[in-house]
């Protein structure tokens, strides 16, 4: 199960590398990767042997230790997100026995992923510190304080979240937004808490250094930002972490606020195959990652459309604008649960 | 030997090696790094407690957000070994000495306490709902009187940090935050309106020039 899940993830992130150059092809009016393969379909793999053969440097001045933890780091909070996300229902043997669709269930699922998330900035401060190079170790320290800043509104977004579901088990959360609809009103969470929703995203889009908010990667002030000094496949892993970021933040959104695996009428479907057979897991499984590869599509078509912002821009808005609001979006939440639902 | 005694066993020893290694490695980001996982495996007690949510807390407020921000301060001000400060060799032993009478009171007074056993069954005190139970109902006034404290301690930040910035320059939040932009504006003159102005009127400068 967690060799599926890594290498399932893996894959997703290879293949998000291919479809970000085709947006950006498409975007920009360009025919984009088309020599490898059918629509350049073998394209990750050639860029992933390139990335392979090429000669490995570490410079000099380096702290050799460091150095090669900074990749390493980066890759392994990438893939450690992913344990604790439900990616289908349970499996109904015949024997009785269920089979879970998630590494663990956790009680505390989303405090791990903060919990995750809060040391991604590790791989990105030592490497760039270690490389002992002066932009590097800027764009480390920006990576840093924007990861921090942006922590903070999107921990106050998810407690409004957490307010109304009451519990802080990804499983659990997954199963209260089962189907569509229910009781007059939608049971998907980004319905009942839009603004949260909102918040959410926007420091999901800063906590992954994504465009808009690619400050640490800026390349008319910084160079190439904190992987300068990195070659071969340290600089890969450093490219591809980003990528399997990006895959399991949109996981976690659509957790989070777009149902998990649930889908309109699945009751229905449900009671044509079966509860719990294999057919309906996968139908579930095929709902979700529809769902996630268009959080990816979107995650693109924001990295080709909007500009970069500026530094001071960017705390303005986390600290100015965000934190704010979703304060706000916390007391209204808790007043309403107070008033009407108690 | 049961499983968790022997998880325990290795923790512990897991966290006295690293706890040494904050105080003896020479380069400071070394000793921030050792902190980082003298943190983790203090989690892994709590987890082995049965306490995930303080585990997980732990990881989250000091491995995920303090220790960055020593790091951030010690990339800042580019320490390393080479300029950590010589003591001498008076000063040292007074160190060891002070320490050690220090530990001295300690395991004299970890001697004569009586400490009652440790629950044998597996305790859900430490689980998020009971934990929220105890914090909100029984212990709400030292609760509310620690996170009124931590507020104040915010806002004090804040104004010390208003003082320190010049009162000729514009003074941005971004500043008062994080101390960030003196660094950024400074490598990126591009952001600075005055410069771009006079990019601006530099070609109609020369074009003039040319006529002239």
């Amino acid at each position: 199960m967690i060799a599926i899940i890594l290498f399932g993830s893996l894959g997703v992130a290879m293949y998000a590398t291919w479809a970000e150059r085709k947006v950006a092809a498409v975007m920009q009016d360009r025919r984009g990767p088309n020599r490898a393969g059918p629509f350049g379909l073998l394209q990750p793999l050639a860029d992933g042997l390139k990335l392979f053969m090429k000669e490995e440097i570490i410079p000099n001045n380096s702290t050799r230790f460091i150095f090669i933890l900074g990749p390493s780091l980066a890759m392994l909070t990438a893939t450690m997100t992913s344990a604790v996300v439900p990616w289908g229902p349970d499996i109904v043997l015949g024997s009785g026995s269920a089979i879970s669709l998630q590494v663990a269930d956790i009680n505390i699922g989303i405090l791990f992923i903060f919990g995750v998330l809060s040391l991604g900035v590790y791989g990105i401060m030592l490497g760039g510190w270690a490389s002992n190079n002066k932009f590097s170790l800027l764009s480390a320290i920006r990576a840093a304080s924007q990861a921090i800043s942006y922590e903070l509104p999107m921990g106050l977004a998810l407690i409004a979240l957490l307010m109304m579901s009451g519990s802080l088990s990804l499983h659990d959360i997954v199963g209260q937004q089962h189907g569509f609809w229910k009781d007059g009103w939608f049971t998907w969470y980004v319905f009942k808490q839009p603004l949260g929703f909102f918040i959410f995203l926007v420091c999901s889009f800063a906590e992954l250094n994504r465009a808009p908010f690619d400050l640490p990667e800026c390349e008319n002030e910084l160079n190439m930002g904190y992987h300068q000094e990195y070659s071969s496949m340290k600089l890969g892993f450093y490219l591809f972490a980003e990528y399997i970021n990006m895959f399991v933040s949109s996981a976690v959104i659509v957790t989070l606020f777009f149902g998990g695996y649930n889908f309109p009428f699945m009751d229905v479907v449900a009671a044509k195959l079966g509860e719990g057979s294999v057919l309906m897991a996968l139908i579930c499984i095929g709902a979700f990652m529809t769902k996630i590869i268009c959080f990816i599509l979107f995650f693109m078509f924001v990295r080709w459309t909007i500009p970069r912002f500026r530094y001071d821009q960017l705390m303005n808005l986390g600290w100015k604008s965000l934190i704010p609001l979703a304060l706000v979006n916390m007391l209204i939440t808790g007043g309403v649960i107070l008033w009407f639902f108690n | 030997m049961p499983i968790q005694q022997l998880i325990f066993w290795i923790l512990s020893a897991a966290t006295l090696s690293c706890a040494l290694g904050v105080v003896l490695s020479r380069n400071p980001i070394h000793s921030v790094m050792f902190l980082v996982l003298t943190f983790f495996c203090i989690s892994g007690h709590y987890i082995l407690m049965n306490a995930q949510f303080i585990g997980i807390v732990n990881i989250i407020v000091y491995a995920g957000a303090i220790m960055v921000l020593f790091l951030f301060v010690i990339m800042l001000m580019n320490l390393n070994s080479d300029v950590e400060p010589q003591k001498s060799r008076l000063i040292q032993l007074a160190g060891v000495l002070s320490g050690g009478s220090l530990l001295l009171v300690l395991l004299a007074a970890f001697r004569s306490t009586n400490l009652a056993p440790l629950e044998e069954r597996a305790s859900d005190i430490g689980l998020i709902s009971n934990l929220g139970q105890a914090l909100f109902t029984k212990y709400v006034v030292p609760f509310e009187l620690s996170s009124i404290l931590f507020l104040s301690a915010m806002i004090g930040a804040i104004v010390i940090g208003k003082k320190d910035s010049h009162p000729h320059r514009e003074v941005t939040s971004g500043e008062q935050l994080d101390g960030m932009d003196n660094i950024v504006k400074n490598d990126a003159p591009l952001i600075d309106p005055s410069l771009s102005n006079a990019r601006s009127v530099t070609p109609e400068h020369e074009h003039y020039e040319a006529h002239s």
